[in-house]
Order: structure tokens, then C-alpha cells, then sequence
């Protein structure tokens, strides 16, 4: 069957728009020597490029700018429910802990101390569960268009970041109340921070991974975080630990970051050495997830 | 001229079963593992059940300026392809290069937020799609403008129209300048006139030099649109060429079946997401047995067996015919009129009967749908029938009609009046 038979003698041409199209060569544009992109199967060792990261950074930006307008256009609360969260729990255990129980806070107000001690951790569980949702949430995302797929779980991470500093503005009003005046050891709070956001990203990209592959990491992370919880100083000081434990408590990256905030904020003396073990597994923590998270990368949009 | 695409053996297998459509939980995953090295032991053999190859040994070339079609029936690997070209899913073997930056187009609207306005929306899914801030910030107005959506800019979209909604995805999207464009079915969406627009946006693209990659079942605008045609089957390339020979193929394929009566429980032509309730068509020319030959003044009758899961409350039934060149001849529907059928509950059969359309000899497609006033559409099969005019000397003088004189044929009068 011919469809379009040339030698027609009524040939209209109002449908031939297209006839020139392929007749007419195009300006050809400059083709590199190397391939832009190579499209090859997954090697159990693909690097992690992190030039193709920064190449979408603005995506990145779009992504947290993106989470939080959405955010605080929804909810009334928006920024105030980011303030109360741990102010309400401060509340609760200063009552039961602090006035009750009487746990010891290291000479400080056991109010300040709490606080000082829940608004990072709030901080880094509100990050690491919504990064765990961050890609299946994501689905209509991943399934159609390209990009480091880190982008999405690492802009979940920045946004709570974004709370966080927000809730930080309650912390130094109640540091002034009660006649707090931060020294030199202050400057290293901003380092201790970015200790925290990378603990959070690591386990925000590592349980991302997970929940794509399986439905229930979603359940048991709440309570993984939960039990995490109590074997970090939050709510106690890390002096109750036996002396001889001490070392091996330290291994918990978060016993050297809040304990460190709060020597900043109280101006006490630093302990360096649980520092020091925290920044070590820390890093160990980022590159086993950015690791684990790059393994499974390859199949998201098969399975998500 | 060297290559812009390159791509030589791709592949890709897909395992198919309850684990690839459920996330399994943990503990299904370690009584997974346990059980499958048990069946190591014992059937060795089994797995290679649930393996699907989309895709298998795939090997072409892109020249840049190029505008290539990729066609083939629903599941032939087509949209895979795009996928393993777009680095969204990586091939199992094979390798590609591409020397260009690349855009994709699979969807319209990914990544638009419902609570975002307008204008938040086209900031966005420009960065999705890969664009520069300050790109997007210069072709504002000339998005604004394709789309005709200014004076709903700060509205959140989730108060679009779903008409406003996809004439603002598109615009974002056609404003993309890679060197290479994917798409896939984009033009699918809107309206007729918002169809030709996109097309002449496709054609302004490809006239800048860049190569495009585009996938659809619209036979028309491949033929309007692409110089070359890859023919996929069953994951493999079954044929490569000039636009006119492969779509002719493509359509051959179709047409395997010859009776008049075409089952359609299980086609490939149903579109997605529709459940199999048109079971069956059948072409009669007048009365008497199936037939799939028509005589230009044939009355003909077309009848439907329709298996419905649930009730279908106002049943609206669609018939179209396409020519061979995917030029819509006509719809009827059983709504037009006012002689609305009646609900159907339980398998029925129904008829629709044509008066002589007076077609032009050739092949006609049949799409075919069946949608409730309230449910919206049920099932539909996009070319699930064919049938063939057949010219016998129907002037009787033994002049012929070439299709090209137009689709219709008609006898006319003709007198000398002075």
C-alpha cells in the first residue's frame, strides 16, 4: 500500500510542511570527541560522581526550596509547629526527668539541657525519617526523568536543617534567660552541626535505599530511632555512664556531637577524645551509606 | 558523519513476578533468599521463568539533525529504550554514547506540585527537566505566552483545568534546548489545535539542528515528523528505514488477522490501564458471515461483545476510523444521536450500523471504547480492527479511484447546463 503516492494530481499542500524538513540539512551543531554520557550496564563499583551532583545543584535547591514552600503554605503552624515539637517535649521530661526522677544535667538547668540535648535530636530524627519516605515518595520523579537520585533524600535532610536553625533562635533565648553568655567555644557549635547533618544523611541515604527494596523499614525505623535515643545523652548526661564504658558509648557518633553542643553552648570544657571517635564514625557512617546508596541506585526506577 | 547516538547491543531483562510489583518485607526478603538458595540445590532451572527481556541486542545510530521515530505495538520495548537512553533505568548489557546533552520528555507535568502556583511550577519542573535557572527566567514569558495561561499564574495548579494543566506542561517542556530530545507520546495530550502547536514547536526544534528521538503510536505525526523509522518487536529491532517502508510494515503487522471477527480480550492495542471488557469485534458488510472487505457502498455493521466487570451505567460506545496514513476518517458514538443504549450488567452484544461511507479503496484502522457517563472511560483499544475497501469497478465505466484523490468517494452528476 503506498501512502503518499507522488505523482498526484491534486496533491494539497497544506499537509507538506514536513517534506522540507528532512530536504533542508540543518545547521549541524559541533559534536565533542568524548561521549557526554555513556549509558552502560551497573558495575559493582561505579564511582560516585560528584561532578554530577554539583551539575544539579540548582535542581538541589529547587527541591529543599520546593519542600519547604509547600510546607509552610499548607500547614497554619508551619514554622511554630518546628519550634514546639522539642519545646514540648522539653517540657514533658523537665517535668518527669528533671523535677521527679531528678536526673543529674551537669550543673545545668535540667530545662536548657534537655533542650539543648532534643532540638538536634529532633533534628536528626524528622531527617531521617522523611528522607527514608523521601524516594518512594518521589516515585512519578525517579520513574521519568535523571538525576543523582542522592539530590532527593539529601534535600529532605536540608530542609529539617531549615527547622532546626529556625528552633536554634528558641535555644539562645533560653541560654540568655538563664544568664548563659556563650564564649569562644560557641564558634565550634556550626562545626558540631554539620557533624549532624552528615550523621543524618548518611542514615537518611541508607534508609531511603532500604525502604525502596522494603516496605516495612518504614515501621521499623521509628522505633530503631526511639531505642537510639536513649542510649545517646538526650535526656541524661553522659557522665552517668561508668568511666570504664565511656570509650565504647563514645562509638555512638551522637554521644562526641551533643555532648560537644552542649559544652559550646554552656561553655564548659570539650572532651576531645569522644569528639574525635564521633567525627571517625561519622565518616565511616557517610561512606558506607553513600556506598550502600549507590549500589541500589541502579535500580529505583525498576522497583520504586 | 559521525554518529551523535551511538548504540550497539543494548539490553535489558526484566524479572517479572509478585517481586517486582510489591516491595517485599524484610522477612520475605530473608525467607526469599533462604528459599532461592535451597532451589539452587534442588531445580536449578526454575528462574529463568519470571525473566522478561524488554529489550535484546538493540543496535543503531542517530546522525545529529536527525529526527527518528520509534514505533511498535504496546510492550515492544519502545519506551524502555527511551528509558536506558535517558538514565533512568541502566541496561543489563550493552552500551550507548551519546555526545550531546540530553533532554527528556517521558511525561508531561513530572515533578509539579498541586500546591504550587503557576509560576512556582515553571521554576520547577525547568530544573527538573534539567534547565538552568537563569534559562528558564529568559524563556518565562515565551512559556507563559505557548501555554496562554497568564492571567492563571499565581492560581496553584491543582485548580487547573486538566486542559490548562498539560498546555503548561508542554510549554515548559518544548522550551527545553538540549542537543538531543527524547519523547515519548508527549503529543498524545491536549487538544487538536494544541496537538499542531506542540508539532510545529517539534518541527522548529528539529529545523535548529537538533536530533530528536520520538516514540508514539501516532502514525501521522511520525510521518510527519521523522525522516527515519526503528520498527520495535518484542524487544528487538525488527526494522529499520525510510518513514514511508517501516510504517507500512508497522501497519501490515497490525493487520495480521483476516476474518472480519477480531478477539480482543488479550490485544496489544488495549490501552493502558483499561480493563478487557470490549471482548470482541466483528465486521459484517450487510448481513451474512465476517468479512473485513468492503465495497465503497457497503452498509456496514460492526458488533461488539462487551464483558463488563461492574455495571457500565450510560454506556458511551466510540467507533473511529483511521486511513492507512493515520488520518482520522471519522467518529460515531452511541451518544451522538440521543439513542443511548442502555445500561449493560450483564455480556451483551451490540450493533452499530454505518450507512455506505463511500471510502476510497485502501486499509482503514478501527479504534474502538467504551466509557460510562460517570466512570469515565472503561476500556479502549487504539487500531484494534482493520478492514480494506475494495475497489470493483464501482464508477462502472472501469475508471479507477487512487486513494490520494482524497478518502471519500463519491459518485457525483455532472450535466452541461448551456
Amino acid at each position: 500500500m503506498s501512502i503518499r503516492e507522488k505523482a498526484v494530481p491534486f496533491e494539497s499542500d497544506t499537509e507538506n510542511v514536513s517534506a522540507g524538513l528532512t530536504d533542508a540539512l540543518p545547521p549541524t551543531l559541533a559534536l565533542p570527541d568524548e561521549p557526554l554520557i555513556r549509558v552502560r550496564p551497573a558495575g559493582p563499583w561505579s564511582a560516585i560522581e560528584l561532578k554530577e551532583v554539583w551539575a544539579y545543584h540548582e535542581l538541589f535547591y529547587f527541591l529543599i526550596w520546593r519542600d519547604l514552600k509547600v510546607r509552610y503554605r499548607q500547614t497554619v503552624l508551619g514554622s511554630v509547629w518546628v519550634i514546639l515539637q522539642p519545646l514540648l517535649m522539653t517540657l514533658v521530661f523537665t517535668i518527669f526527668l528533671g523535677r521527679l526522677v531528678r536526673v543529674p544535667s551537669d550543673g545545668v538547668p535540667y530545662s536548657v539541657f534537655a533542650y539543648a540535648g532534643l532540638l538536634p535530636w529532633t533534628f536528626l530524627t524528622n531527617a531521617v525519617l522523611s528522607s527514608s519516605h523521601s524516594l518512594v515518595g518521589s516515585a512519578p520523579l525517579i520513574t521519568k526523568v535523571y538525576f543523582p537520585r542522592m539530590l532527593v533524600p539529601g534535600a529532605a535532610v536540608m530542609v529539617r536543617l531549615v527547622d532546626f536553625t529556625i528552633a536554634s533562635v528558641i535555644l539562645l533565648a533560653m541560654l540568655f534567660y538563664y544568664g548563659y553568655i556563650p564564649g569562644w567555644r560557641l564558634l565550634i557549635f556550626p562545626a558540631l552541626a554539620l557533624e549532624l547533618t552528615i550523621v543524618a544523611l548518611g542514615l537518611g541515604l541508607w534508609s531511603a535505599a532500604l525502604n525502596v527494596r522494603y516496605r516495612d523499614i518504614g515501621t521499623l525505623l521509628p522505633v530503631g530511632l526511639q531505642l537510639w535515643m536513649f542510649i545517646s545523652p538526650i535526656i541524661y548526661p553522659s557522665t552517668i555512664v561508668p568511666e570504664r564504658w565511656r570509650l565504647l558509648y563514645a562509638l555512638n557518633p551522637l554521644v562526641g556531637i551533643i555532648e560537644g553542643m552542649r559544652a559550646s553552648l554552656f561553655n564548659l570544657p570539650f572532651d576531645w577524645n569522644s569528639i574525635g571517635v564521633s567525627v571517625i564514625m561519622t565518616l565511616l557512617l557517610l561512606v558506607y551509606a553513600v556506598y550502600s546508596f549507590r549500589r541500589a541506585e541502579e535500580g529505583f526506577a525498576d522497583v520504586v | 558523519m559521525r554518529p551523535v547516538i551511538k548504540v550497539e547491543k543494548l539490553s535489558k531483562l526484566y524479572r517479572l513476578g509478585p517481586h517486582s510489583y510489591f516491595r517485599p518485607t524484610l522477612r520475605e526478603a530473608f525467607v526469599g533468599s533462604f528459599r532461592s538458595k535451597l532451589g539452587r540445590l534442588s531445580r536449578s532451572r526454575q528462574r529463568q521463568d519470571g525473566l522478561l527481556w524488554a529489550l535484546r541486542d538493540v543496535s543503531f545510530e542517530v546522525a545529529p539533525g536527525e529526527v527518528v521515530g520509534i514505533i511498535g505495538h504496546n510492550g515492544a520495548g519502545k519506551s524502555t529504550l527511551l528509558r536506558i537512553l535517558s538514565r533512568i533505568t541502566k541496561p543489563t548489557a550493552g552500551k550507548a554514547d551519546i555526545y550531546g546533552r540530553v533532554g527528556s520528555l517521558l511525561d508531561v507535568g513530572t515533578g509539579f506540585h498541586p500546591d504550587l502556583s503557576g509560576r512556582e511550577n515553571i521554576y520547577l519542573n525547568g530544573a527538573i527537566l534539567g534547565m538552568k535557572r537563569e534559562e528558564i527566567a529568559r524563556k518565562f514569558d515565551e512559556i507563559v505566552a505557548f501555554a496562554e495561561t497568564e492571567r492563571f499564574l499565581e492560581t496553584p495548579v491543582k485548580q487547573y483545568s486538566s486542559g490548562m494543566y498539560l498546555r503548561l506542561a508542554f510549554a515548559v517542556a518544548a522550551h527545553l534546548e538540549p542537543e538531543i530530545l527524547l519523547l515519548d507520546e508527549v503529543l498524545a495530550v491536549g487538544d487538536a489545535a494544541f496537538q499542531k502547536k506542540c508539532l510545529g514547536k517539534m518541527r522548529e526544534v528539529s529545523r535548529e539542528g537538533r536530533t530528536v528521538l520520538f516514540v508514539s503510536h501516532n502514525i501521522a505525526a511520525v510521518q510527519q515528523m521523522c525522516g527515519r523509522v526503528l520498527l520495535i518487536k518484542s524487544g528487538r529491532l525488527h526494522e529499520e528505514g525510510a518513514t514511508e517502508a517501516v510504517i507500512a510494515r508497522y501497519l501490515g503487522d497490525v493487520f495480521e488477522e483476516e476474518s472480519g471477527d477480531f478477539d480482543l480480550s488479550n490485544h496489544p492495542a488495549r490501552l493502558p490501564r483499561c480493563a478487557p471488557v470490549i471482548r470482541r469485534l466483528t465486521l459484517y458488510a450487510g448481513s451474512g458471515s465476517p468479512t473485513m472487505r468492503f465495497n465503497p457502498d457497503d452498509v456496514m455493521t460492526a458488533e461488539l461483545f462487551v464483558k463488563p466487570d461492574a455495571p457500565i451505567n450510560e454506556p458511551r460506545i466510540t467507533l473511529s476510523i483511521e486511513d492507512g496514513a493515520g488520518r482520522r476518517i471519522t467518529t460515531v458514538a452511541s451518544y451522538f444521536q440521543n439513542n443511548s443504549l442502555a445500561s449493560i450488567e450483564t455480556p451483551s452484544r451490540i450493533r452499530c450500523q454505518l450507512p455506505p461511507l463511500r471510502l476510497g479503496s485502501g486499509r482503514y484502522l478501527l479504534s474502538v471504547s467504551i466509557a460510562s457517563k460517570y466512570q469515565g472511560v472503561i476500556d479502549a483499544l487504539n487500531h484494534a480492527a482493520w478492514f480494506e475497501v475494495v475497489w470493483r469497478n464501482n464508477f462502472g465505466t472501469g475508471e479507477t479511484y487512487s486513494p490520494v484523490y482524497g478518502p471519500v468517494l463519491t459518485p457525483s452528476v455532472w450535466e452541461r447546463i448551456d
